[in-house]
């Protein structure tokens, strides 16, 4: 353990911070961050509240126009600068989250993306050349709770215990302008209860040592979840201007704390928990799901399960040196197998041919039987034919020779009367 | 012929009512309303409401509003997470009897928990329908008995009220599916559920959206078009079907406004009042349902909803098909 030394003047490393500020702010920001919700809860309202930019611009189609079948992720990069500081602002939509009449595996989209992304950054992180390594992994999740006022949907406690564990959920109310002050107490608390009970692990602000911060963490935690309003249009109240939804009546404002927790939500993400969400984000989902990647593809073919989560405790190479050998042991076995297979291939081949082959020869006897009788058939026939011939010869000899004999007794009667 | 009809020419309907001693032209026809009146109110009436949509859309807290009582179902706060959105849709029916100025009603709501909330919905909608036509089966059985009572009680759903969430952009395909189903078989009067989270312009494009995903869709809402009798009816409901979906707001506690008190919800930037028209719509829901067509209501539910079942179901069963008297109201359908 280092000790701790007093210095006796003033060496000058104080300034590290700010060597640290101005690199950063040269260098700017990145933030991704997803919503999440059914149609219809404000979310794009509520977005373009926070960053005061029109991510979602008017001739966007609205969510009446978007009805998707299936779930579909959907990102927008923004850039925006204050104050010389950039930020490169990524969100991810969910459209058709939670809409259709059968909602089974609705979220089973969102966490191939946001595995997606992990993964994205896992090769980076691993390449030879790692100049460039942009972080384009979901460093928060919010989250949208339909304001019934009685508790959790069974969807919602679904989504949340399958994305706890990946991403930093936080749990919003949204459209909170429908709850009364009474009704939003009682609902935050159910809410609360209901997350404990199923173990939930939403995002947590950290403790610090600092006593100031620790009171402001503490309020926000009595808050949780927060229940805010959005709004785009800018309306007079009292001679200022605010952001708020106008009602017959009254005005609800979206930056007023006692109208609901925008504030708080804006402070909490953007001025002071940013830099919290993305350390979170990188230091314990993504090594969640880096160790578990790597360990499954390690223990390939063995039972992933034992292995999954915990780290080899042999070493790689002697791993690989037993995998080679099961590797060739299966190799043998399936040569073997493949051998004898073949061999009784052959002999049924074999078997087949002679067959085949003493069939022909006995075809080949029968023909030469049919031959033969019909040989001598004709034979036959020629004998009967010939016999013929002679008669009709001998026949036609008798037949000439009468003729011949008419003829000249006509010939000397023909003569006899000229004389 | 005299034009008057002499007052000792008895028609039926003139007796028991006062005769008037000098006038000759009147023979009393019209106080067989005061009979039925007194009829009606001795026999009291029945109303079946059924309401639907999803958990946390102010159902039960609009019925408390509508008949200024707590008629719904007993929702304990504490109750286990587990037993509060049931795994099935669950049909709960609660009777009351209420009285006002003499006229007795039995009013019975019929709850639906569990529609809708589950991650997977489909057929969500067959339990409500089993349901309906369960108790049109009721009605037919009892009709059909040879030993009739006198008084069939009339257990069938006359409307069913369905909550549209205000997400202020279109209806879900499961609303969708549910209403264009259920528009066969019973009137079906949809409402915008928790109305004070819309703006009036946002109000007012959902509607529009709403009303034309309901043509497009061939879905037909109470007030039917094709049931108008005659103009006068066609102009009340037109100016109606113009409102269709009413955006309503309920609430079962009362503040003070002005010095009066009154039925709202009390936020930090105002108090929604219930009953104001330019707040909410739902003094014209309570209009329609309860101070104006009602009875046409019950009508339509009996004379068409009822016998198009009937009609099926009849002609189903052949083998309970006894021979139909022709004064029978099903017999000239049948023809």
């Amino acid at each position: 353990m280092a000790q701790q030394k007093n210095l006796d003047g003033y060496v000058g490393f104080a300034s590290l911070p700010n060597q640290v500020y101005r690199k950063s702010v040269k260098r700017g920001f990145e933030f991704t961050l997803m919503v999440v919700g059914e149609s219809g809860l404000g979310k794009s309202t509520l977005i373009n509240s926070l960053f005061l930019t029109d991510l979602y611009s008017a001739e966007y189609p609205g969510p009446s126009h978007r009805i998707k079948k299936t779930v579909q992720v959907e990102q927008s990069k923004v850039l925006i600068k204050e104050g010389g500081v950039q930020l490169l602002l990524t969100i991810v939509d969910t459209p058709g989250f939670g809409d259709a009449v059968d909602n089974s595996n609705c979220w089973q989209p969102i966490i191939d993306h946001i595995d997606s992304k992990f993964e994205d950054y896992l090769n980076s992180e691993s390449r030879v050349n790692r100049r460039q390594m942009p972080d384009s992994r979901i460093h928060c999740c919010l989250y949208f709770i339909a304001p019934s006022g009685h508790g959790l949907k069974p969807l919602d406690i679904e989504f949340m215990k399958r994305l706890h564990e990946k991403v930093n959920v936080i749990p919003m109310i949204a459209k909170a302008d429908t709850l009364t002050p009474e009704e939003c107490q009682q609902f935050k608390k159910q809410i609360m209860r209901e997350i404990q009970e199923h173990k939930i692990k939403i995002y947590e602000f950290p403790e610090t040592d600092d006593e100031e911060e620790n009171r402001l963490v503490k309020k926000i935690k009595d808050k949780l979840p927060l229940a805010v309003v959005g709004s785009n249009t800018i309306i007079e109240v009292n001679g200022k201007r605010v952001r708020g939804r106008q009602y017959p009546w009254g005005v609800a404002e979206v930056e007023n704390s006692d109208h609901c927790d925008f504030t708080i939500l804006r402070d909490m993400l953007i001025r002071t928990h940013m830099q919290d969400l993305k350390d979170v984000t990188n230091n314990v989902h993504y090594e969640n799901y880096r160790s578990r990647k790597l360990a499954a593809v390690t223990y390939n073919g063995v039972d992933n399960n034992k292995a999954k989560g915990q780290l080899s405790t042999k070493s790689p190479l002697a791993q690989m040196e037993e995998e080679r050998r099961e590797h060739v042991a299966k190799m043998k076995k399936m040569e073997m197998e493949m051998e004898q297979v073949f061999e009784m291939k052959v002999k049924e081949k074999v078997q087949k041919l002679k067959d085949s082959e003493a069939e022909l020869q006995r075809r080949h006897e029968q023909m030469k039987k049919n031959l033969e009788a019909q040989h001598k058939e004709l034979e036959e026939k020629r004998r009967v034919f010939e016999e013929e011939r002679v008669n009709w010869e001998t026949q036609q000899r008798l037949e000439q020779q009468k003729l011949e004999a008419s003829r000249t007794l006509d010939k000397n009667k023909k003569k006899g009367k000229i004389f | 012929m005299s034009e008057s009809a002499k007052p000792h020419h008895p028609s039926p309907q003139g007796k028991g009512e006062k005769t008037h001693g000098g006038d000759f032209s009147y023979v009393g026809i019209d106080a067989i309303l005061e009979q039925m009146r007194r009829k009606a109110m001795k026999q009291g009436f029945e109303l079946n409401l059924m309401v639907v949509g999803q958990s946390g859309l102010g159902k039960s807290t609009l019925m408390n509003t509508l008949f200024k009582s707590k008629v719904s179902r007993n929702k304990s706060v504490q109750s286990d997470p587990e037993e509060r959105i049931p795994k099935t849709v669950e049909i709960k029916s609660i009777s009351h009897d209420v009285e006002e100025k003499g006229v007795r009603m039995k009013l019975t709501v019929i709850d639906t928990p569990g529609f809708g909330d589950q991650i997977n919905n489909e057929n969500c909608w067959q339990p409500i329908m089993k349901f309906i036509n369960d108790q049109y089966e009721v009605y037919l059985q009892e009709e059909i008995n040879i030993n009739r009572k006198k008084r069939i009680p009339d257990s069938r759903v006359h409307c069913c009220i369905y909550f549209i969430p205000p997400t202020g952009h279109c209806l879900r395909p499961l609303d969708v599916e549910f209403m264009s189903r259920l528009s066969k078989v019973v009137n079906i009067v949809p409402v915008i559920a928790k109305a004070d989270t819309l703006t009036l312009e946002e109000r007012g494009s959902f509607k529009q959206t709403i009303r034309e995903e309901l043509r497009a869709n061939g879905i037909d809402v109470y007030p039917q078009k094709e049931f108008d009798e005659d103009a006068e009816d066609r102009m009340i409901n037109d100016k109606i079907r113009e409102m269709i979906p009413f955006a309503v707001v309920g609430s079962d506690q009362e503040y003070q406004v002005n010095g009066k008190r009154i039925l709202g919800r009390k936020t930090k930037w105002g108090t929604i009042e219930v009953e104001n028209v330019a707040h909410c719509e739902f003094a014209y829901l309570r209009d329609l349902l309860i101070r104006t067509h009602m009875q046409n209501i019950k009508d339509i539910t009996g004379s068409i909803h009822y016998e198009t079942y009937r009609v099926r179901r009849l002609n189903e069963s052949n083998a309970h098909l006894i021979s139909q008297p022709s004064d029978h109201p099903a017999g000239s359908l049948l023809q």
